[in-house]
């Protein structure tokens, strides 16, 4: 898969070509100029691409804009009788199943990068990389069906009955148990974003200098001190902008959580056993009631709100990935 | 400096190291379970997806349209001509805007203008793909009054465009400038030169990205619920709704009928296994020409 | 105190990288080891305290003796060699985010050594003997990366030696140097043979001459002589160390 580190520290780094710019946008022959406008061409329509899904998603979304402005984040749902949209239970529901996927994602990632990279027999390290990338490529229908029809119905007879039973005394582990809700959608949120951190932790272990490495290991120190001690700290950063990538991953799900959120606000409370839904599962769910107006002008608003999410999850985890590559140990002569 | 001991080479054992190295067994084992949990789960998911659904995994499956509701048998044709066609139609469009964008990043590009491309397109790949179906929608879908397989497609092209052009540009940039140099040097123009000598040089790389990115989109589902929306009916008129595999399995997932759930899960499977089979084969693609750790 | 080694070879997955090579080494000594690029004198070092296993593919046959006692014997273990044999590497590799007191102090830290008031004592004799006392002792919260080069390398001798090792084994320490640390470098090479077994891998013949006792020479895997430096650099015996050493090849 695409090294998103290497890449990333690339393209801020343009290197010489020795026949290019100059060379290619000198050249006058038709052929050349055919290349050239067809390339450019493809450039542009890119470009616009990516400006018109932006500049659509605001226009469209201004009639909502302008009526609600600030409180759209805070109304409490999308109400066409009355007339009032709101996205707070969907925020609170995109936030809460994304921050309980990165709580036990990171963990586990990073355990598991840690283990792939430093303890693994190197007979063993290349399956086990194959099983994780190709945990990575499952689609996400695979996992919402499996969710809505095996995950959801055993948290709600088995699962969710023996968390409350031994830690119900835990704010998150009352109330009725459904099975689809905020516990489920999370759970597999986990599932999904674990692939990205591990292997995305695993790039950046391997960018911490070998020579690292061997000096603390020269010294007498243990393999685990060795990654407590340089390999973590080195590569904090960098798993810092692994983690927010994978939690932009989780944030933009839309079709396992919608399978598995039940879909349905409830009460607030600190139950993780409630329904609820997300920013993506209602523009799932409601673009085909939406009529044209308000209605259709909040969906496209709750799509813009998403984009923008992302898209500052985005670019944070990319000037993380970006400043952990060019940090290095500065050796020999000043 | 020197050590007062004794001089044999033995290390005085002593409770102290006995906790690091028991610090580093546990280490050991619970990074070692972490693994293990993560790879069971692919494991298990795999044969439990198996077990629902491969014994509907016949003929029929393969051949017919969906039975009437509620009816037994009948299969999937329609979501897989649906898909095929949708899919071929995103490649179509995706595949060259994404490898001319990596070319023109690769090979042209220098400065402000190439920086901000390549920024906009990395930035591409962080959008929820449910927010591409949400454009389509309301650009194509909404004026027309209509689903449709182009629509679909058109979203899916949108999804595939910044895999393709990273990969590309990766790869064009690991071809050695002395190729370019020797092609020049022959009295080849620019042009010709990408075209003849280092496209085909980064040709693997290049499938493999194709690859990657057509598998990725085979799976979608989101956007396409806004865009193709899919039907029970066989249609390959792409002015229309048309059916795909992930949207069949969504709305069989949801069904009461015990053979559409069935179905469901044995549409998966061919998902999965395709997944997996693009997963394998990019890895021994990819063994050959990417360094790896 | 000696470390003998006998009939070591050792291998990078298929390649061979050291062919049955037998030295050995007394107390208070610096031994050079020299010979062109890809000899083997890294990977031979690398043996000796036991970092020639950390590559991939990495093996290894023969013996090396300390005191007598195998270190590659079935009860021994890398760590507890690494902690009696300190290494000194190539490129000065301080930890980048620590100070310069923590980057001494880590060895004496991770194995239990000292602690408190004796931990900062432990690193101020440590840095004297390094050489580098003076120009930090103002400024040991400092981070150690903001040190020129050729003051992280003492740094990294000073961390080695706060380890209370037995043998120093230093790899090329002054070919990312400049001559002047290069020179302070090699007084305190001349130094610490009081209290180590010093074995210095270099491709700077001069070097080894300025600063060795004992010199061997290695070439393709194979130890082709071995001797009191000032004899081997005058009256070498094999046609290869001669040609070496006036500088036909290397």
């Amino acid at each position: 898969m695409a090294s998103i580190v290497s890449s990333v520290a690339d393209g801020t780094r343009w290197g010489l070509r020795s026949w290019g710019t100059r060379v290619a946008l000198l050249s006058r022959r038709p052929h050349d100029l055919a290349f050239r406008t067809l390339v450019l061409l493809s450039v542009w329509i890119v470009l616009l691409i990516v400006l018109a899904v932006a500049g659509i998603l605001i226009i469209s979304s201004w009639p909502t804009i302008k009526a609600f402005g600030i409180s759209f984040l805070t109304n409490e749902a999308f109400d066409p009788i009355h007339d009032s949209f709101g996205v707070r239970p969907a925020l609170f529901g995109t936030f809460a199943t994304s921050a309980f996927a990165l709580l036990f994602a990171v963990p586990l990632g990073v355990g598991t990068a840690v283990f792939l990279t430093e303890f693994c027999p190197q007979s063993l390290r290349g399956s086990l990389d194959f099983l994780v990338d190709a945990l990575a490529a499952i689609p996400s229908i695979v996992l919402g069906l499996w969710g809505f029809l095996a995950f959801a119905p055993w948290l709600q007879n088995s699962g969710e009955r023996w968390l409350q039973r031994h830690f119900g005394w835990l704010p998150f582990f009352q109330g009725t148990p459904h099975g689809l809700g905020l516990l489920a959608a999370g759970s597999i949120l986990t599932v999904m974003i674990l692939p990205i951190l591990t292997s995305i932790s695993r790039e950046v272990l391997a960018t911490v200098p070998v020579e690292q490495r061997e000096g603390l290991l020269a010294l007498g120190a243990t393999r685990w001190e060795v990654i407590r001690f340089v390999l973590l700290p080195q590569g904090g950063a960098g798993i810092a902008g692994a983690a927010i990538l994978a939690l932009g991953r989780a944030l933009g799900e839309t079709i396992a959580v919608t399978l598995v959120i039940g879909n349905q606000a409830a009460p607030p409370s600190a139950s993780l056993f409630n329904t609820g839904y997300t920013l993506s599962s209602v523009i799932a769910n409601q673009f085909g009631e939406a009529t044209p107006g308000l209605f259709l002008s909040a969906v496209l608003e709750a799509g813009l709100l998403l984009l923008l999410i992302t898209l500052v999850t985005n670019i944070l985890a990319r000037l993380l990935l970006a400043r952990f590559g060019r940090q290095e140990t500065r050796g020999g002569t000043r | 400096m020197r050590r007062n001991g004794p001089d044999s080479f033995y290390p005085r054992p002593s409770v102290f190291l006995l906790v690091r190295r028991a610090g580093n067994l546990f280490a050991v084992v619970v990074t070692g379970l972490f693994a293990l949990l993560a790879v069971s789960f692919l494991v298990y998911l795999i044969l439990y997806v198996a077990h629902q659904g491969v014994s509907f995994l016949n003929l029929d499956f393969f051949t017919k349209t969906p039975a009437p509701i509620g009816g037994k048998g009948g299969g999937v044709v329609s979501s897989l001509v649906g898909s095929l066609l949708v899919v071929g139609l995103a490649s179509l469009i995706g595949i060259p805007l994404g490898l001319l964008t990596g070319v023109y990043l690769a090979e042209f590009g220098r400065g402000g203008f190439a920086k901000s491309v390549r920024f906009l397109v990395d930035t591409l790949t962080g959008v929820p793909s449910i927010i591409f179906g949400l454009f389509i929608w309301i650009v194509v879908v909404v004026p027309a009054h209509s689903f449709s397989g182009v629509a679909g497609a058109l979203a899916l092209s949108i999804i595939m465009i910044p895999t393709v052009t990273r990969t590309t540009e990766e790869v064009l940039r690991l071809v050695p400038n002395e190729l370019r140099d020797a092609s020049t040097a022959l009295g080849a123009s620019p042009s010709r030169t990408i075209l003849r000598v280092v496209l085909p040089s980064a040709r693997s790389g290049i499938v493999t990205g194709i690859f990657l990115a057509i598998a990725r989109v085979a799976g979608e589902t989101a956007p396409l619920l806004m865009t193709a929306f899919g039907t029970p009916f066989f249609n390959t008129n792409l002015a229309r709704p048309i059916d795909m595999l992930p949207l069949r399995v969504f709305t069989y997932t949801l069904s009461p009928y015990e053979t559409q759930i069935h179905q469901a899960y044995a549409g998966s499977f061919v998902l999965m296994l395709l997944v997996i089979l693009a997963s394998l084969a990019i890895r021994w693609a990819t063994g050959g020409f990417r360094r790896r750790r | 105190m000696a470390i003998e080694v006998r009939d070591l070879s050792a291998w990078y997955r298929e390649t061979q990288a050291l062919k049955e090579v037998s030295l050995s080494f007394e107390s208070n000594s610096v031994t050079a080891l020299i010979g062109p690029s890809g000899c083997g004198k890294s990977t031979f070092v690398r043996c000796l305290n036991r970092m020639h296993e950390e590559a991939p593919g990495a093996r290894l046959n023969g013996k090396v003796l300390v005191n007598g006692t195998d270190i590659y014997g079935r009860s021994m273990r890398a760590r507890d060699v690494r902690q009696q044999i300190g290494m000194i590497f190539q490129r000065p590799n301080p930890h980048p985010l620590w100070s310069v007191f923590d980057n001494v102090a880590v060895g004496p830290r991770l194995n239990g050594l000292s602690r408190g008031s004796r931990l900062r004592e432990l690193v101020e004799l440590s840095l004297q003997h390094a050489g580098l006392w003076e120009e930090v002792k103002d400024r040991l919260g400092a981070p150690a990366r903001r040190l020129s080069g050729g003051q992280q390398q003492r740094l990294c001798i000073a961390r080695a030696i706060a380890n209370h090792p037995q043998v120093l084994l230093m790899d090329e320490p002054c070919s990312a140097l400049d001559p002047i640390a290069t020179f302070q470098i090699e007084e305190l090479i001349r130094q610490l043979k009081r209290d180590y077994i010093v074995v210095l891998v270099t491709h700077n013949i001069e070097q080894a001459g300025r600063v060795s006792d004992r010199t061997a020479f290695l070439l393709s895997g194979r130890l082709i002589e071995e001797g009191p430096t000032s004899e081997l650099f005058s009256r070498p015996q094999k046609s290869e160390t001669d040609a070496y050493l006036s500088g036909r090849f290397g």
